[in-house]
């Protein structure tokens, strides 16, 4: 019996010990059909896509309910070799292809065509056999035909530019005579717009073949210019799936964002005229995955601003870029007095203090007690808690104890004494250590990033309570980076989102669910200026 | 009970747990097969005494993030270098001992700083680097003892040019610290009687008793141990000072010392110049007590016993501590001077303990290598 069919996920559900990420999805995809899959971070697309690749993190976490059709028929995918062989194949964000290759031996890495030599016969061995590079180099020439690229196939990868790359990962992919199911995963992030352009027709033309596509992908635009269906996660639900014609911009980036707000905030009605405390200039930071290419911005004193957007756009780079833990560009100007980059004590003597987004890996001394790594930075910076003995100056424990005594108390730091290592803090406590940290230097500017990653509830409120009362009572500026959108919305005076590296506009905590997603997905200026829905 | 016991045998502990056993083991064997204990335990002080410094090297280059300092060659030469150019001076005593230390910081500061320069470019290899470097110094100083243009008789071959392999201290500053207000438990062979000496070398006994007519049962060396616990003490102090306190931070987590405005390369830097600086020192204590100071290639493998010594008192590649410096070199020098006399009297032929050293020493630093990065 024909299927209508090539993919059909029904009811899945899955949670990881108690934590539901996806639940009750349904995911039909058509043979032929590019099918795009949108959500923001953590909306439960990579963990649908693992199901679907049979990953080992699925299956050590209790695996998952609801079942997975494969042409009308149930399958139990327990290995991404076995989704393989069911002829799903996957083009990665990541490029995995070996740079020293040629493009053929590339396509045709573990599935080369040989003939048999006297060795092999001998012994009888498939892996003693020749390679027959002819009839491989034929196959390649194929698949690239296939896709309209006119390179040689037999080019090193190496000597290719990046956008080609992805299109060999495609050849690759399509050579695989099964295959039925293609898995796009943000092909296009790391490709300019023509590359993106080029990427977006050979998806057309692999459809045309009758390959379905699942197209992972926060850029609306493409979505607009290559999807049939859209289909759209949030916080592990399913919104909507509908056909793109049924659809446009503004829709899907409401429905992406849009959650029920309960805006804590009581919206400040009169404008702030405060004067700018810090002002960017161009800021670049070179920061591996969070590249920041030119923000400017001004932040006033007394606020709280949020920076947010997807990740991977840069928005974490600001404040690791403004104390200067990754090579930065630029002009930080910070109370009319030029800041200078590249230099972390230098940042801090301009009062600024910081709670890194990486807890473990730069916020704490895992092994060292809860009174040191409050200490540590005041120490360093400050020359606090210290006690001199003529050009020495050596720790003064009992300072040392009794200010972290005042911490725990001052923020509920849940621990067996301060001399309670960190690692055996939970992710919450943790973040209140880090956060005391920052507290005890004084500064008159605090960034913190991603505050309530991995925090629990209670926790998590008494963080944003504690900035909250910092921001009114001290009047501290606070500049918060966060993931969570709805955390933002709901403390800070102004939202600035972060796109591609750059500010992409500044909206106030209750403006609309549109703008916000539309903003995160890059969109913003695009349907503003250009109208593309 | 159950918790201590997993403790005592996991990670880093294990090795000690192991060692421990075993000295507890070799100790028993000892009492059972009539081997004069008390020699054998004041043999264990004064091994430990001496070896203690250059142990304790180990502890901020381990801190800094450097991990154990294979290449405390460097340091050793250093020492080395300071103790001959001292002897050529001639000055017997405490005034050439304190020559010889002050000769040698100044050099150690300049090799440790390059050295640490060095290893600031080849992060993530040091191990292996840092071995080679030690090797390489060794090397490269055996062309430079026999260039070196010292005159002293005692000191060069009586034929020929250059220095000798092995230097007799005895007219110079050999055995002061030990000699130091040390207490001396002498048996008199004839009369079986029991006398104490305090702070007198071993050659006013024997010209007292000549012909081996008393011999010395137990040993204090307190000088050497004053020197020892004072030189703990003063790293104790480095620890808790701003510099030690960032130091230590910026080997705990490099990362989370940048971001608190600590210079990360400075810090390794100071790790590697400091550790240096106490090898120096350390092997200068050592040759005192040894009573000869050796060239060439004797320091080609010091660093292995050293850092074997502070893994058995239960630091890791990351962490150490003065008190792992004390048990540590206390339980390998210990089990070193005890199992000698002990495998002896069982099999007479082979060089038994010489092996058991080996094997102790190399697995040890072998099942703390396989140790780094593990253990999240």
């Amino acid at each position: 019996m024909k299927n209508d069919y090539v993919l059909e996920m029904n009811g899945i559900t899955k949670d990881y010990s108690g934590n539901v990420v996806l639940n009750n999805i349904n995911l039909k995809v058509k043979p032929g059909e590019i099918h795009a899959l949108l959500g923001e971070n953590g909306a439960g697309k990579s963990t649908l896509m693992n199901i679907l690749f049979g990953m080992p993190v699925i299956h050590s976490t209790g695996g998952f309910n609801g079942e997975v059709k494969l042409n009308g028929e149930v399958v139990n995918i327990i290995s991404p070799k076995e989704a393989m062989g069911h002829g799903i194949g996957m083009v990665h964000q990541e490029f995995m292809l070996i740079p020293g290759f040629t493009i053929t031996e590339n396509i045709k890495l573990n599935r080369e065509i040989t003939r048999r030599n006297i060795v092999s016969s001998v012994f009888r061995s498939k892996a003693l056999e020749f390679l027959d590079s002819e009839a491989m180099s034929k196959d390649s020439r194929k698949a690239l035909d296939t896709l309209n690229i006119g390179i040689d196939e037999n080019a090193y990868v190496s000597s290719l530019p990046v956008g080609y790359m992805q299109l060999v990962e495609i050849a690759r992919e399509i050579d695989k005579r099964n295959i039925k199911l293609l898995v796009f995963d943000e092909p296009t992030a790391v490709l300019t717009e023509s590359e993106a352009e080029n990427l977006i027709g050979a998806m057309k033309v692999i459809a045309g073949h009758g390959i379905a596509i699942l197209f992972i992908t926060h850029r609306l635009d493409e979505v607009m210019m290559a999807a049939d269906t859209v289909t759209v996660l949030r916080d592990g639900n399913l919104v909507v799936s509908k056909p793109k014609t049924e659809t446009n911009v503004m829709e899907i980036a409401a429905l992406m964002v849009g959650r029920e707000l309960s805006i804590t905030k009581t919206v400040k009605t009169e404008e702030k005229e405060a004067d700018v405390v810090m002002s960017l200039r161009n800021l670049q930071v070179n920061m591996p995955g969070e590249a920041v290419k030119g923000v400017d911005l001004d932040i006033k004193r007394g606020e709280i601003i949020g920076i947010g957007g997807l990740a991977g756009q840069g928005k974490i780079g600001i404040a690791n870029g403004i104390m200067g833990m990754f090579e930065t560009d630029g002009e930080i100007t910070i109370n009319n007095e030029k800041l200078v980059l590249n230099n972390t004590i230098e940042s801090y003597n301009k009062k600024l203090a910081f709670v890194s987004e990486d807890r473990k890996g730069v916020g704490l001394l895992l092994d060292s007690s809860i009174e040191d790594n409050i200490a540590i930075t005041a120490i360093r910076v400050n020359g606090d808690f210290l006690k001199k003995f003529g050009p020495f100056s050596f720790r003064d424990d009992s300072k040392i104890r009794n200010h972290a005594e005042s911490m725990v108390k001052e923020l509920d730091i849940r621990c067996t004494g301060t001399k309670q290592e960190t690692r055996r803090l939970s992710g919450g406590n943790q973040q209140k250590v880090c956060l005391a940290r920052a507290l005890t230097i004084e500064p008159e500017i605090l960034l913190v990033s991603e505050p309530t990653r991995g925090v629990d509830i209670g926790a998590k409120q008494l963080i944003l309570d504690k900035l909250r009362f910092l921001n009114k009572e001290l009047g501290m500026t606070i500049i918060m980076t966060s993931s969570e959108l709805a955390e933002l919305r709901s403390i800070c005076d102004r939202i600035v989102i972060v796109c591609e590296g750059k500010v992409e506009g500044v909206l106030k905590p209750d403006a609309s669910d549109v703008d916000f997603g539309l903003m995160m997905s890059g969109d913003y200026k695009k349907v503003k200026v250009g109208g593309i829905a | 009970m159950n918790k201590f016991l997993k403790n005592m045998t996991s990670g880093a502990n294990l090795p000690r747990f192991i060692i421990s056993s075993f000295f507890l083991l070799v100790c028993v064997m000892a009492v059972i097969v009539k081997i004069p204990f008390t020699t054998l335990m004041s043999d264990t002080l004064v091994r430990f005494a001496m070896n203690g410094v250059l142990v304790l090297a180990m502890v901020p280059s381990i801190q800094s993030g450097l991990g154990p300092n294979f290449a405390l060659p460097i340091g050793i030469i250093a020492g080395l270098v300071g103790s001959v150019v001292s002897f050529e001076f001639g000055i017997a005593g405490f005034g050439g001992l304190w020559l010889a230390i002050a000769i040698s910081i100044p050099l150690a500061l300049i090799f440790g700083y390059l050295y640490g320069q060095m290893l600031n470019k080849v992060k993530g290899s040091e191990l292996i680097v840092s071995t080679y470097t030690g090797f390489s110094i060794v090397s490269l100083m055996s062309i430079g003892w026999i260039l070196m243009p010292l005159k002293h008789p005692e000191m060069t071959w009586p034929l020929g040019k250059g220095l000798r392999n092995i230097i007799l201290l005895d007219n110079s500053f050999g055995k002061m610290l030990n000699d130091f207000f040390s207490w001396k438990y002498v048996r008199v062979a004839e009369t079986g009687n029991l006398i104490t000496f305090f702070n007198r070398t071993d050659k006013y006994i024997s010209d007292l008793y000549p012909n081996n007519a008393a011999v010395v049962e137990f040993t204090i060396p307190t000088g050497l141990l004053i020197f020892f616990f004072l030189f703990c003490f003063v790293v104790f102090l480095f620890n808790r000072s701003k510099l030690g306190m960032e130091m230590r931070a910026a080997g705990d987590n490099p990362k989370f010392a940048l971001a608190s405005g600590i210079n990360v390369d400075k810090m390794r830097v100071l790790g590697a110049t400091l550790s240096t600086v106490i090898a120096s020192i350390g092997i200068v204590v050592f040759s005192q007590s040894y009573g000869y100071l050796q060239l060439y290639q004797a320091p080609l493998f010091m660093a292995f016993p050293a850092i074997a010594a502070i893994l058995i008192g239960g630091a890791s590649t990351q962490k150490a501590k003065i008190f792992h410096v004390i048990i540590g070199t206390f339980l390998f020098q210990g089990l070193l001077t005890m199992s000698l006399p002990v495998a002896n009297k069982l099999i007479v032929e082979g060089n038994l303990s010489e092996v058991l050293r080996m094997i102790i020493q190399n697995g040890v630093i072998l099942y703390a290598l396989t140790k780094v990065g593990g253990q999240e």
